[in-house]
């Protein structure tokens, strides 16, 4: 091996194979039985439980942990299944930490809570390992229902969609199912190609044609769906990515086109990192982006942030997380320059302050030495078909992702309202479907 | 999934699931819900004479143990029958039938060991077009104080008097509900066949002082500084409930003699393991009364995931273990086996240690490192080691094959021979 974290500029292969397998392996391993059993023996059942109230999918949690506890992990996995059908997904990747177990009654007991997300991951684990999909298709409607975008809400829309017997065409610009699970989500998380794994997993209920490298407005339009199909649902996700808007700012490259080539990366030597990194932003992509530079083997890397650490996105554990792995968080600083020939070589960041009229930037600057720069100030909409309704750059919708488009439906990260989290997006397309297939036995639908 | 509905002397159930008769039933409200929640049915709170209602105590009817993280292991109670008038729970008890007619619906019932008391109050609850009657001849503190409850069940004739005068006096099928505060459970099952009864439930409560307040020196639960023995109830009382249910299905007069059975179940598996005893249905108090309704959910889906994975039918499961449960006398002397300590799950907690050492029979070594191994030759598989290990099977029990030497007493293992036939028995049959 010839380069090390020390390797000046963006090079690949800086830390040793077996270094790079560690670092990239689960970060949070499997529970074993024992280890769930002691987990699962510490809920309470509650009454109404909270928990089950701050899971946006509202997993019957209590229920699907008794499961675990009286030794049937498979029909805790149903419960589970029941209401996120990508809970496999969901429990390596929701920030358990500020949903369900920040709202345990044993976090305001001890301070820990019941380790809820392993514990579903446990039971998912399981029910997958045996193949069972529990979960089988009504009798034909044959209606037809075009989804937009194989993300987690394109996903759960489609699979409630043919458990309702109707007949699901997913219809993906990439050339892998899955969305940012597939290309986004950090790869530590999602290990061993479950993300494709767990995509074959739902579409063996049946009834969804999922064709990739087909976009919408490219090779075919939301008039062309409606007359062929009797519902439409968007789950476009967020494909634009905000600009800096500084002089240099080409030379920056953005965060989430740096992870998706991570993820599909064959072999992590073969990802290139700078020896020193800034990421720019205060979010989840930011921290990703931040820690896998650093786990690919960068010698620094920083997290420059424009406001107060109270006000960065990235919740205390996924901040703890990044401190942990070696990346230096830095706050109240905004960018005003990349400087670099050719390629970066430094940012200048300005001193802020927020005052009465918002964030203010000071006189006073400073310099970081960076070979690469990543942007993670927020991805948003983009490619939306013309005549959709949009509110803050989201498109709109009422109840159940009711676009402004009759027989057009959307959820997940491009519809308004709700986190952009997996989870949310799963509940969303979850949603969308059982109105779908309530407007469709209703007779309307096609608009 | 495997189909639990259940037929239990003529009651259709659509799982085998049923609430005992306790507060969870106490009234309308309560088992309506129940009935949301999926309990198969219920055994409505035991009902007593017409007239002014039993009267309850004002402070504290519970007692209670705990195991750690204070979960809930023991209930004791001291609670009479139901307190509100006859007249509101023969009204709700109708209502409640006729909005639910696939719940089983069982009346509980305790009237003084006269006919008519039994003859009148009978009569009301058939109206109700209930689906059957049980007897309380358990409940052990209070009624039992004026000549009912436990009083009836620990005298066999009593228990066979009253259950013929109930078969007179009505066409609804009879449960004798059972009292464990007895010596031998089987007599009171005899007497309660030779009645007539449909079938026995059981058990009801055990007598018990839960604890005692070291500052005021009252029983728990205290009134104004004194207590009374309640009734003991939850998953400490399982193992005996079991043992009497077990006695009944394999004794020779009562075989065959349908049990509801009854004590500490409050998952899926211990509700198999009373039906495997030859429960037909299974009755619940203390586990509902700890986490609510809603745990019947994991006891629908697990007994029927169970089912599957045995491809087995709730008929199937029914008095499986039955055959299973034997004397002493017969239990086979040639099943050696040892103690194994899986080192890879062994965390050196050093308790299988401490208790054989300190307790049993020195048979493991503790050697540097903490590595705890059996020493087969004093090894009598006592089992000691294996219930108290923290970590679910890191100890095993492993069988010496027959041809194998023991290296505890030198002996070659054979395949069977039991105590009947043991050298040292003196009343031993020759082998023929
Ligand atoms: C780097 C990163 C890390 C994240 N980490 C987490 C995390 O740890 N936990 C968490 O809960 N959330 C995380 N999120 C957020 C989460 O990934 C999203 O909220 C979620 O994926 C949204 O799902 P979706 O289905 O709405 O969109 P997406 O997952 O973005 O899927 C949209 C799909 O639509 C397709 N598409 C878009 N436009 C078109 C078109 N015109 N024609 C055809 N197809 C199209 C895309 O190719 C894509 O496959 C992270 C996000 C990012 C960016
Ligand atoms: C508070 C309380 C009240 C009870 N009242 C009655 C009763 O009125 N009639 C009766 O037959 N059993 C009564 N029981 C006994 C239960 O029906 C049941 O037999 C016993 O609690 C064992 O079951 P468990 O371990 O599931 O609680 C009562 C139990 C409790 C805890
Ligand atoms: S459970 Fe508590 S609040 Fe309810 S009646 Fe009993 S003592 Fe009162």
């Amino acid at each position: 091996m010839t380069n090390s974290p020390l390797t000046p500029g963006i090079v690949s292969g800086r830390l040793p194979a077996a270094a790079l397998a560690a670092n990239f392996a689960d970060v949070e391993p499997p529970l074993d039985r024992h280890e769930a059993m002691v987990a699962a023996d510490r809920c309470y059942f509650c009454h109404d439980a909270p928990c089950i109230t701050a899971c946006p999918t509202a997993i019957d949690i209590p229920l699907f942990i008794r499961q675990i506890a009286t030794g049937t992990p498979e029909a805790a996995a149903t419960t589970i299944w029941t209401q996120n059908i990508l809970g496999g997904m969901c429990a390596r990747v929701c920030p358990t930490e500020t949903l369900c177990e920040e709202a345990c009654v044993r976090e305001a007991a001890e301070g820990k809570p019941v380790e809820i997300g392993r514990l579903q991951r446990y039971a998912t684990d399981i029910a997958m390992a045996k193949g069972l999909h529990p979960f089988t298709r009504a009798a034909s409607t044959g209606r037809r229902v075009a989804v937009v975008g194989a993300g987690p809400a394109g996903l759960a829309c489609a699979h409630r969609l043919a458990m309702h017997g109707h007949d699901v065409t997913i219809y993906d610009a990439r050339d892998k199912p899955g969305g940012l699970n597939e290309y986004g989500i950090a790869a530590y998380k999602t290990t061993g190609g479950f993300a494709q794994a767990e995509v074959a997993w739902l579409l063996s209920i049946g009834g969804i044609v999922i064709e990739t490298g087909k976009a919408l407005g490219r090779d075919f339009t939301l008039d062309d769906l409606r007359a062929r199909f009797d519902a439409v649902f968007l789950g476009l996700g967020l494909q634009g990515v905000n600009a800096l808007r500084v002089p240099g700012e080409a030379l920056a490259r953005d965060a989430v086109d740096f992870i998706a080539g991570l993820r599909q990366a064959g072999d992590w030597a073969d990802v290139p990192v700078g020896r020193d990194v800034v990421v720019i932003g205060g979010g989840m992509t930011a921290v990703d982006a931040a820690v896998q530079s650093k786990l690919l083997g960068a010698e620094t890397v920083t997290i420059v942030y424009r406001r107060g650490p109270e006000k960065l996105s990235a919740s205390v554990y996924e901040q703890e997380h990044a401190k942990t792995a070696g990346v230096r968080i830095l706050t109240n600083a905004a960018p005003v320059a990349v400087h670099g020939d050719g390629a970066a070589a430094e940012v200048e960041f300005a001193y802020t302050e927020e005052g009465p009229d918002g964030l203010r930037q000071l006189p006073e600057r400073f310099r970081l030495k960076a070979d690469q720069v990543f942007k993670a100030i927020g991805q948003t909409l983009a490619g939306v078909p013309e005549g959709l309704a949009l509110t803050g750059g989201k498109i709109a919708v009422t109840g159940p992702g009711r676009t402004s488009i009759p027989g057009v439906w959307a959820g997940g990260d491009c519809a308004a309202g709700g986190e952009d989290l997996t989870v949310t997006a799963v509940a969303e397309g979850r949603d969308a479907a059982e109105d779908i297939h309530a407007a469709l036995a209703a007779g309307r639908g096609r608009g | 999934m495997a189909s639990l509905a259940t037929e239990f002397v003529g009651i259709r159930s659509p799982n085998p699931f049923w609430l005992a008769s306790a507060p969870p039933t106490d009234k309308q409200y309560n088992v309506v819900r129940a009935f949301k929640a999926g309990w198969g049915g219920v055994v409505w709170k035991t009902l007593g004479e017409d007239g002014p209602p039993v009267v309850n105590v004002n402070g504290p009817r519970y007692g209670a143990v705990w195991g750690a993280d204070r979960r809930l292991l023991g209930l004791n109670n001291i609670e009479l029958i139901t307190d509100r008038p006859l007249e509101v729970n023969l009204r709700e008890i109708k209502q409640v039938k006729r909005d639910w007619p696939d719940r089983a619906v069982v009346v509980s019932l305790m009237v003084p060991c006269e006919e008519e008391s039994w003859k009148a109050i009978l009569k009301r609850v058939e109206e109700t077009e209930c689906d059957g009657v049980e007897l309380n001849f358990g409940c052990p503190h209070g009624m039992s104080e004026r000549g009912m409850g436990s009083a009836v069940g620990q005298v066999p004739e009593y228990i066979e008097m009253v259950t013929r005068w109930c078969k007179q006096h009505s066409r609804m099928p009879v449960l004798v509900k059972l009292t464990p505060n007895i010596t031998d459970i089987r007599y009171p099952a005899r007497a309660a066949l030779r009645g007539g009864a449909d079938a026995v439930s059981l058990i009801n409560t055990v007598s018990s002082i839960t604890s005692v307040n070291l500052d005021t020196f009252s029983p728990e639960p205290s009134i104004d500084g004194k207590g009374s023995h309640g009734g003991y109830c939850g998953p400490a009382v399982k193992p005996i409930a079991l043992n009497m249910v077990a006695e009944i299905a394999r004794d020779a007069e009562t075989r065959g003699l349908p049990i509801s059975g009854i004590g500490g179940i409050t998952t899926w598996r211990d509700a198999a393991e009373f039906i495997a005893l030859g429960a037909g249905t299974v009755q619940v108090c203390t586990a509902a009364m700890t986490y609510g309704f809603r745990i019947v959910q994991e006891m629908i889906s697990g007994l029927a995931q169970y089912l599957d994975s045995k491809g087995m039918t709730l008929g199937d499961l029914r008095g499986r273990a039955v055959p299973n449960v034997t004397d002493w006398q017969y239990l086979n002397l040639e099943y050696v086996t040892k103690a194994r300590i899986n080192q890879d799950l062994c965390i050196k907690c050093g308790r299988c240690y401490a208790a054989c050492e300190d307790t049993s029979h020195q048979a493991i070594a503790m050697k540097p490192g903490r590595v705890f191994e059996v020493i087969d030759a004093e090894c009598v598989a006592c089992n000691l080691c294996v219930n108290v290990c923290p970590v679910e099977n890191c100890i095993t029990m492993e069988r010496l094959p027959p041809g194998a030497t023991d290296p505890r007493t030198g002996r070659i293992v054979g395949d069977y021979a039991n105590w009947t036939t043991h050298p040292n028995n003196p009343m031993a049959r020759a082998a023929e």
